[in-house]
């Protein structure tokens, strides 16, 4: 298998990591689900760094974050399919 | 073919059994002020190593059960072949010598007061000579690898850590903690989002109900005690957001990976104790600091720490060897010099679990048989109390 740009940890996660330096808007990234080895594609919508994360479909304020198949906080703005997701969208539940 | 807890490993036996995998002769200081005296000695005497650290003294209660826990442990570890202890007055240095003293190793104190900083120096190097010459000729023995206890820790975790650096570790405790090592996690605040499936990992629902009580005790007494905003850049840190980790859940469920998939934990450790339930997984409670928990877990006896990182922590402790882990490929481009396993292959797909933590199992065999971590070459030797509240 050719090297994947994105790792998405289960079936139920809504987001996935970029794994490549130098990810530029635009991209064609061949995504891998780490669970069970499928795969598929999607275009970056932005610059996104090595290790930050991407929305694999459009996502609204309020939405629940889903990584590793479990609940990691709330969307506060709305974020479009590939588009880049971190602390400017992505706030804790806790503390 | 991989090594296994059946493989040899050629370490140092002590004599109470334990094995040790460094042969250390340690220059302990009981509080703040006798750092100079201890250092001192170590400069006056090759092959000895000071450990300077910044408390005990007017310390009381369950933060000076830790302190006592902390000194006593270290000197104990069976990294360490022989200990001077120096204290500014004899009665806490000579508790602590005879803490030290129950493994059967050579151990003597010193106090200042009433010698001064020049006589209790000269006193303790001749002692320091003795125990040198004496260590220096301890013969490494055949030990296996089951006789080991390893410890975990991540730092500057990224999202690579839970994609690859943690489940090695993990994958290495699922075939090694059957063999019969032993393996302890902590970093208590560091599990917060991920509480529903670390109770559920414990041997049991009372040990799962304890660890709970643990981890909500934290939650209350410190962080919502002392909060005054999410934590965001101190948990996670400023570096977690560098590499991409959002939130604590976020983190918590990467760190969790360390623990395997089949591994359960059969005891809550307090900062700094030793288990004494047999082999197996333990949970110690500690901060999710790198160098306090490093110094805690080498005080409650492991003796080598496996340490997954993403973006590049550097630490290291003065007795117990930190093996570095990382999977994030520009953390390997840019400061390769502190990473001893690459699996930069697991986020390619060109490297599977079960060989990464082969790796890892096989660079865990010559870390025991006396190769320098990537820490200990560069000179990490990070030695931090934990100081559970101010001293009276």
């Amino acid at each position: 298998m050719s090297q994947p740009h994105l790792l998405v940890h289960e079936q139920a996660d809504n987001v996935g990591v970029v794994v490549v330096e130098g990810l530029k808007a635009g991209a064609d990234m061949l995504c891998v689900v780490t669970a069970d080895n499928s795969s598929f594609h999607l275009t970056a919508k932005a610059d996104v760094p090595i290790g930050h994360k991407v929305a694999l479909k459009d996502l609204k304020s309020g939405d629940t974050a889903m990584k590793y198949g479990e609940d990691i906080g709330r969307f506060v703005a709305d974020v479009e399919k590939g588009g880049h997701v971190h602390v400017h969208n992505l706030k804790t539940k806790r503390w | 073919m991989a090594l296994n807890g059946k493989s040899t490993i050629r370490a140092y036996r002590r004599e109470n059994g334990r094995v040790g995998v460094r042969n250390h002769v340690v220059i302990l200081p009981v509080d703040d002020i006798s750092n100079a005296a201890c250092e001192a000695v170590a400069n006056n005497i090759k092959g000895t190593m000071a450990l300077p650290h910044a408390y005990g003294r007017l310390q009381f209660g369950e933060d000076l059960d830790l302190h006592f826990r902390t000194m006593i442990g270290t000197g104990s570890n069976p990294n360490v072949a022989a200990v001077i202890v120096i204290g500014i007055e004899p009665g806490w240095t000579q508790r602590i010598v005879e803490g030290i003293a129950k493994t059967g190793k050579p151990v003597e104190g010193f106090a200042i007061e009433q010698n001064g900083d020049l006589k209790t120096i000269m006193d303790a190097s001749r002692k320091a000579k003795e125990f040198v010459h004496w260590a220096s000729e301890l013969p490494r023995e055949e030990c296996r690898m089951s006789e080991l206890w390893i410890s975990t820790k991540c730092g500057e975790s990224d999202t690579t850590t839970g994609l690859g650096s943690c489940p090695t570790v993990g994958n290495m405790y699922d075939k090694l903690i059957p063999e019969g090592i032993y393996g302890v996690f902590g970093e208590t605040s560091e599990i917060t989002g991920a509480e529903h499936i670390c109770k559920e990992r414990a041997a049991s629902a009372e040990v799962g109900e304890r660890w709970y009580a643990m981890w909500k005790a934290y939650q209350d007494e410190v962080i919502e005690a002392h909060k005054i905003d999410d934590l965001s850049e101190s948990q996670p840190t400023k570096g977690n957001i560098e590499g991409g980790l959002t939130t604590i859940e976020e983190k918590a469920l990467g760190n969790l990976e360390k623990i395997g998939r089949s591994c359960r934990y059969i005891d809550i450790l307090e900062p700094a104790e030793q288990p004494t339930n047999g082999p197996g997984l333990y949970f110690m409670d500690t901060s999710s600091a790198a160098a306090e928990c490093v110094t805690l877990m080498a005080a409650g006896g492991y003796v080598i720490h496996t340490f997954p990182t993403g973006q590049g922590n550097v630490v290291g402790n003065p007795i117990v060897p930190v093996i570095k882990i990382s999977a994030n490929p520009r953390t390997l481009r840019t400061m390769s010099e502190h990473i001893d396993v690459d699996v930069t292959g697991i986020l390619r797909r060109d490297m599977t679990l079960e060989e990464a933590g082969d790796t890892l199992i096989d660079m865990i065999g010559r870390t025991a048989n006396g190769r320098s971590t990537a820490a200990e070459a560069l000179g990490h030797r990070e030695f931090v109390m934990t100081k559970l509240y101010r001293s009276a």
